[in-house]
């Protein structure tokens, strides 16, 4: 598994880790910063994540995966730091013999990433910010 | 006691990290939530917190000493 927290998110990086001949398909899903949220312009995301544990929670929900489907390999990156419009922040892929496996996987990982692993997002609009979800 | 701070939590405070007096008596993840929300009443509008000890989530009986590394946790919005 490659489990990592970057700068930057190198998409390459995780291809070259999760390509095998044994694999005929290689799921993707990239997570990039949108610039429109509650009707107003996004100029920017701050990412900031409580290291240790982010990794730890990333590292469960991957193994959880290899568990549930029959998966070559799972690579799950999350960038830290600021990040503008259009840049990825996040990315999960997933390697298995058959398409359906890797379609599911990657699903599952992204939607329990965002469920459980200690990262925050704070949003900056033209006149102000606000971090993510904070409030109900 | 130290207390790790992220997010939104380091604003509330206006702290990068919480120390809690010893003479507080703050020995268990439910005793400082209570603590918490005493002294940082917009601690309790968030959506939720959770507590990590040694990088793991806790539950509200968890017991807490100067040892553990313990930490705020806010809503999550990574991805």
């Amino acid at each position: 598994m490659l489990i990592k927290l970057v700068e930057h998110i190198d998409l390459n990086e995780a291809y070259s880790f999760l390509r095998t001949t044994e694999a005929g398909a290689i799921n993707f899903f990239v997570g990039t910063v949108r610039n429109h949220a509650q009707g107003k312009q996004v100029v920017r995301l701050d990412f900031e994540a409580y290291d240790a544990m982010a990794l730890k929670e990333m590292e469960k929900i991957a193994q959880h995966a290899q568990n549930k489907w029959p998966l070559y390999n799972v690579a799950v990156i999350h960038a830290t730091g600021a990040k503008d419009p259009g840049e990825p922040v996040v990315v999960i892929g997933v390697s298995s013999a058959h398409r359906d496996a890797s379609f599911e996987a990657c699903r599952f990982i992204i939607d329990e990433l965002k469920k459980t692993v200690p990262i925050w997002k704070k949003e900056f609009y033209e006149d102000n910010s606000v971090w993510v979800n904070a409030h109900p | 006691m130290e207390v790790l701070l992220f997010g939104i939590t380091r604003e509330i405070t206006g702290k990068q990290k919480l120390t809690i007096p010893e003479e507080q008596a703050v020995d268990t993840v439910g005793a400082l939530k209570n603590w918490l929300a005493q002294q940082y009443p917009a601690i309790s509008q968030l959506k939720s917190l959770a507590v990590a000890v040694d990088s793991e989530y806790a539950d509200d009986h968890q017991r807490l000493n100067r040892q553990s590394e313990i930490a705020l946790i806010p809503p999550v919005s990574g991805g």
